[in-house]
């Protein structure tokens, strides 16, 4: 369990880390903080021949408000932030709900917001939160052969972001740099839970939600995506569609639930079948949902 | 701290170890690094089952930084499988066949992490580096995973010389339990599945061997439970002397049963510094942990329970398979446990028990804190739970019907332990046990909070469970016991420590016994240059065959201290008293000497030594109990299950044990904690998880789920303390006992909180996931 050879380059800036990384000659992968990509070099399960260390830059650290009272969340703002900031708490209370849920506090402190979503791990808390919360995602690289100016940027939908388990839309010479949060709107409430093994492990199912409500007391608009649900993080279009247009009756929820649970795409591994994993997916949609309910009432 | 009458033993004494433990000053394995010191690495089948046609090495050989590449073939004599560490007990029908692995494969393939190639390089990485450079050809073969079906005719054979994968059968019985069935109101059978997993020490196993050629001697630190079995072992190998030969067992993070196994990797290493001239280190890390250490696993069982009317048992009749895994070099020893421990603190008149051992494509299984005595709990707690719901009586009242009573001990169970001596219980507190747990859960009220709604829609539910623990078993340990100069005291013993607080124990017994504070008692374990007759901590028997050789030296030391006193202070030594570091004269304090004083002059420079004694303050002694002393206990468990998601929460742990003399009630919690920590993981926790081709799925800690600090509830204990009738100290051991009823009592509890929604739900295989529970929920409903 000891990592192959691997040249180590800590990167200054953005733009350092950028040209680190698009060594064409070379396998190349960033270093956030650590935890997945570590154990994954220890087991030989991966092999870069260099790493580019992303923890001496600063820009990449900062929690901003955007112009539209949304969130912008640098790559390697650390998963212990998010329950401890308080800009965080106010503007997207679902990520300080979830946060706990990831691994241990040791773990939280190392680990990132962007190593979170870039790892692309359908058991992962953030990307279904993150899609839960209509996110997208900055994406930087160094101009290729022919391009004009130092850097090249987009933005994407995180629900296109995510191709498969471990498996993102990121070229090999891409950064992730930021996570962008659109407001929350009034009338709006969200919730997660999940059940896992222990306390700290990768759930065995988890539900992000979020419902908004009018002053009806309807629902005109419902997102809920799933932790291991499916080959990605995924965000249940049409279970969610159930509940726009009525109230969120127990009946309501149940139905959405069951939608969930029946549209739902889980694996089966040692700690649960796929009929356990529905189960749960429809068991946890029913609280989540009640609670974010709950919530945008209030 | 000192206490009236000077009685350290029953004390709360803080720890003499931490201070060194917590400030991280304490000497492991892993600290050792001698200049100039290589590192290994070795080369581990992936395959469970194959024949190795052929293994290149030489690119590896040729890898930068790489002094040595082994191969079964470099091995010369050392080539021929391992000792058995435990012969098989001495009964009549049994069957044994003793198969023991090669310390490297030669040929035959026959677990995962079987070992190939030893690597010995500048570094670790380097020599992992070089480990994937090594091109084995392995022709895969049909793997033997499936317990059920390995003594099945048509089975792939894992020895080919013999005849099936049946490795031992062995068959014990007392009364006539046909007769007794006949007899019976009620008859009640079922299949059960227990299976455990690993130690899971948090210090993994690990070697450093230094080959000192001019002084033509040997010194290895070994993670080892047996420093001196396992000296002994290696010096006979090599060729050398014991004497030449120094084992020294330093802090160690952890035994848990498996290292106090013989490796390979323990005679590889020094083979290779003696061979290197270089010093060599082997730390084992936690992915080989899985398969280059040894385990336990599962049994299965078919057994009855035939009771009458009011409850009684008439008899019990059990039949099990217990997987060993690819070798057996630790006999049978938790198959014998099982068997004996089954029959814990209640009267049965009437036993059949038979077991068949099979060989499997897995790794090698030997005992694990608890060591099969788990199983036997399991299954007869089990049928009386069954029991006790077909005859409509409460869990408690059925064991109440059944348990042993305090005047009748001795009790002969009349069948052979794990130590070739018959199954005979020395004294014991049954009955106050069961109602000391059922008082401290509040049972009689129970049924009555059950019915109050839990405001998160979770039931909730109580077990009771009993247990009786065969501990401290033979053959023997030693101590010796020297007053220096400077008033402190060395004790020395061969047993080695991994956690269990020797050095406070220990201490407290030397301080009883000749008035100074345990922090004035240094102890030395595990090093065979200070004390080489012993042979390990195992079956919970530090405190009883260790501690008891102690108290015997100590009181030898008591009187050699009192004869020179005596003689300094011209008084007769019956009006002296030992406290406070000096030999003082009862009712004239001022008239004393101190023992510091006392073992200068007991060691002269000049002058005549009275003929027919021996210099020094200094005492070694030895103690060998003829047969095991017997603990017993009682556990109370509250659980929380969510209907809904199938988790269960322990809400409150109760303990109530009794292990004879207290020394230390905190070091004894600190067991039981542990303990019981241990027992919750394999209740609903732990598992390892087998391929249908044999390989483990989840070696690592993130799939093999290990009970953290947040699963394990704060443990409530009771200590009753019933000595042992078996030796001086009256102590009896307390290693394992925490461990051994908590699946039982799990099981209990987990049905009671189901009773109303799945009346019929049966639990009969542990470990319990909440995937198997959800499983039962489906089944009920
Ligand atoms: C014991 C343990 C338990 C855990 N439990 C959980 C859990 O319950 N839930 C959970 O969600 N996670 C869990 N994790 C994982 C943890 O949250 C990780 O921190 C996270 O998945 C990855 O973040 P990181 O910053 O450590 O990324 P790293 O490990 O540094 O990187 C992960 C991958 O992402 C790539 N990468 C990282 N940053 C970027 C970037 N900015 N741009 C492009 N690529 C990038 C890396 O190259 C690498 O391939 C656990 C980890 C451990 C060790």
């Amino acid at each position: 369990m000891k990592p192959p050879p691997f040249e180590y380059v800590a990167a200054a800036s953005l733009d350092g880390a950028l040209e680190a990384l698009a060594e064409p000659s070379l396998e190349t992968r960033a270093l956030a903080g650590g935890q997945s990509l570590v154990p994954m070099l220890n087991f030989r399960l991966a092999a870069p021949e260099r790493l580019v260390d992303l923890n001496g830059i600063e820009e990449l650290a900062r929690v901003e408000e955007t112009e539209s009272g949304g969130l912008r969340l640098g790559a390697m703002v650390r998963h212990l932030r998010l329950e401890r900031d308080p800009l965080i708490a106010r503007r997207a209370p679902l990520l300080a709900e979830a946060a706990p849920f990831i691994a241990h506090p040791q773990i939280r402190s190392r680990g990132t917001v962007g190593g979170s979503v870039a790892h692309a791990d359908p058991a992962a808390e953030l990307p279904a939160v993150l899609l839960t919360l209509g996110a997208r995602v900055r994406i930087a690289r160094r101009s290729r052969g022919g391009e004009s100016g130092s850097r090249v940027e987009r933005t994407l939908d995180l629900e296109d972001f995510f191709l498969g388990p471990f498996f993102s839309a990121l070229e090999p010479d891409e950064l992730l740099t930021a996570i962008e949060v659109p407001p929350s709107a009034p009338g709006e409430g969200t919730a997660f839970d999940e059940v896992a093994r222990r306390r700290g492990d990768y759930a065995l199912a988890g539900v992000a939600a979020r419902v908004r409500l009018d002053s009806r007391g309807v629902c005109d608009e419902a997102a809920i995506s799933l932790v291991n649900g499916g080959a990605t993080p995924c965000l249940m279009r049409e279970a969610a569609r159930t509940l726009v247009g009525a109230e969120p009756t127990p009946e309501a929820v149940g139905a959405t639930a069951a939608a969930c649970a029946e549209t739902c795409e889980p694996a089966a591994d040692m700690h649960a079948n796929e009929a356990y994993r529905r189960h749960l997916v429809r068991t946890l949609t029913a609280r989540v949902v009640s609670r974010a309910a709950g919530r945008a009432r209030t | 701290m000192s206490r009236a009458g000077g009685t350290w033993v029953g004390a709360r004494v803080p720890r003499n170890e931490d201070a060194r433990l917590l400030t991280g000053r304490a000497q492991f394995v892993e600290d050792v690094e001698p200049p100039g010191a290589l590192h290994a690495a070795f080369v581990r089948s992936d395959l469970p089952a194959g024949r190795l046609r052929g293994l290149d090495v030489e690119r590896a050989r040729a890898h930068p930084g790489v002094h040595a590449v082994f191969t079964a073939a470099d091995l010369g004599p050392l080539l021929r499988p391992g000792a058995v560490l435990v012969p098989p007990p001495p009964l009549e029908g049994l069957v044994f066949h003793a198969r023991t692995a090669l310390p490297l494969v030669r040929e035959r393939i026959r677990h995962q992490g079987e070992a190939l190639a030893m690597i010995v390089a500048d570094s670790r990485y380097v020599a992992e580096d070089a480990a994937q450079l090594v091109e084995a050809d392995i022709e895969p073969l049909d793997p033997v995973v499936d317990l059920g079906r390995a003594l099945d005719e048509d089975a792939p054979r894992i020895h080919d010389d013999l005849p099936s994968n049946l490795a031992a059968y062995v068959r014990q019985a007392k009364g006539d339990y046909a007769a007794a069935r006949a007899r019976a109101d009620l008859v009640l059978e079922r299949r059960f599945s227990y299976d455990r997993g690993i130690g899971g020490a948090i210090e993994n196993r690990a070697v450093v061997a230094e080959w000192d050629a001019r002084a033509d001697r040997l010194q290895v630190w070994d993670t080892t439970q047996a420093p001196i079995p396992v000296r002994n072992v290696v010096a006979a190998a090599l060729g050398l002397s014991e004497s030449q030969v120094r084992f020294i067992a330093p802090f160690v993070g952890g035994g848990f049963g498996p290292k106090i196994m013989f490796y390979a990797e323990e005679i590889l290493v020094p083979w290779a510094s003696i061979r290197l001239g270089r010093p060599v280190k082997w730390v084992e890390d936690r992915y080989e942990n899985f398969f280059a250490t040894t385990q336990e696993r599962g049994q299965l069982h078919e057994a009855e329970i035939s009771v009458t009317r009011e409850g009684r048992i008439l008899g019990v009749r059990d039949i099990f398979i217990h997987d060993s895994g690819a070798y057996d070099p630790y006999g049978l020893t938790i198959p014998i446990n099982t068997q004996c421990t089954l029959l814990g603190p209640y009267r049965v008149p009437n036993y059949e028990s038979e077991f068949r051992v099979a060989f499997t494509n897995k790794p090698i299984v030997t005992p694990v804190r608890g060591a099969g005595r788990q199983h036997g709990v399991f299954i007869m707690e089990r049928l009386l739970d069954l029991a006790a719901r077909g005859l409509g009586l409460d869990p408690v009242e059925i064991r109440r019907r059944n348990v042993i009573g305090s005047d009748e001990f001795p009790y002969n169970h009349e069948i052979m332990y794990q130590d070739f001596a018959p199954l005979r219980y020395d004294s014991g507190s049954y009955e106050e046990s069961l109602e000391e747990a059922v008082r401290l859960v509040g049972h009689e009220t129970f049924p009555r909070e059950r019915e109050r709604a839990q405001p998160d829609g979770r039931v909730v539910g109580v077990g009771v469970v009993n247990y009786v623990e065969g501990t401290g078993i033979g053959p023997y340990e030693g101590a010796r016991i020297t007053v220096e100069p400077g008033g402190t005291v060395r004790l020395a013993t061969g047993v080695g420590t991994q956690g269990q607080g020797h050095f406070t124990s220990f201490a407290q017994i030397v301080a009883d016994a000749i008035g100074v504070q345990p922090s004035d008692v240094r102890v030395v374990t595990g090093d065979t240059s200070d004390f080489h007759w012993g042979t390990g901590t195992f079956a919970s028997r530090g405190a009883v065959v260790a501690g008891n050789a102690i108290h015997a030296a100590a009181q030898s030391v008591r009187e050699k201290i009192l004869r020179h006193a005596a003689k300094a202070l011209e008084v007769d030594p019956e009006d002296l008293e030992l406290a406070d570091g000096a030999a003082r004269v009862r009712g004239a304090p001022d008239l004393s000497v101190d023992l510091g004083a006392l073992a200068l002059s007991a060691n002269p420079l000049r002058g005549a030594v009275e003929p027919g004694t021996e210099p020094g303050l200094e005492a070694t002694s030895y103690f060998g109990p003829p047969y095991g002393t017997t603990a017993n206990g009682t556990h109370a468990v509250v659980v929380a299950v969510d209907p809904e998601t199938a988790m269960v929460e322990i809400l409150r742990y109760i303990v109530v044990h009794d292990c004879g003399t207290v020394i230390n009630p905190t070091i004894v919690e600190g067991q039981i904690h542990g303990g019981v920590a241990a027992g919750i993981g394999n209740a609903f926790y732990e598992e390892l998880v087998f391929d249908e081709f044999g390989g483990t799925s989840n070696a690592s800690f993130m799939d093999y789920l290990l009970p953290t600090s947040t699963d394990v509830p704060p443990i409530e204990t009771a200590h009753l303390e019933t000595p042992s009738t078996l030796n001086p100290l009256g102590t009896k051991g307390v290693g394992e006992g925490g461990a051994i009823p908590v699946a039982a009592a799990f099981a209990q509890a987990v049905e009671d909180a189901l009773a109303d929604i799945a009346p019929g739900l049966e639990i009969l295989d542990i470990p319990l996931s909440p995937g198997r529970l959800f499983e039962l929920l489906r089944g009920a409903s």
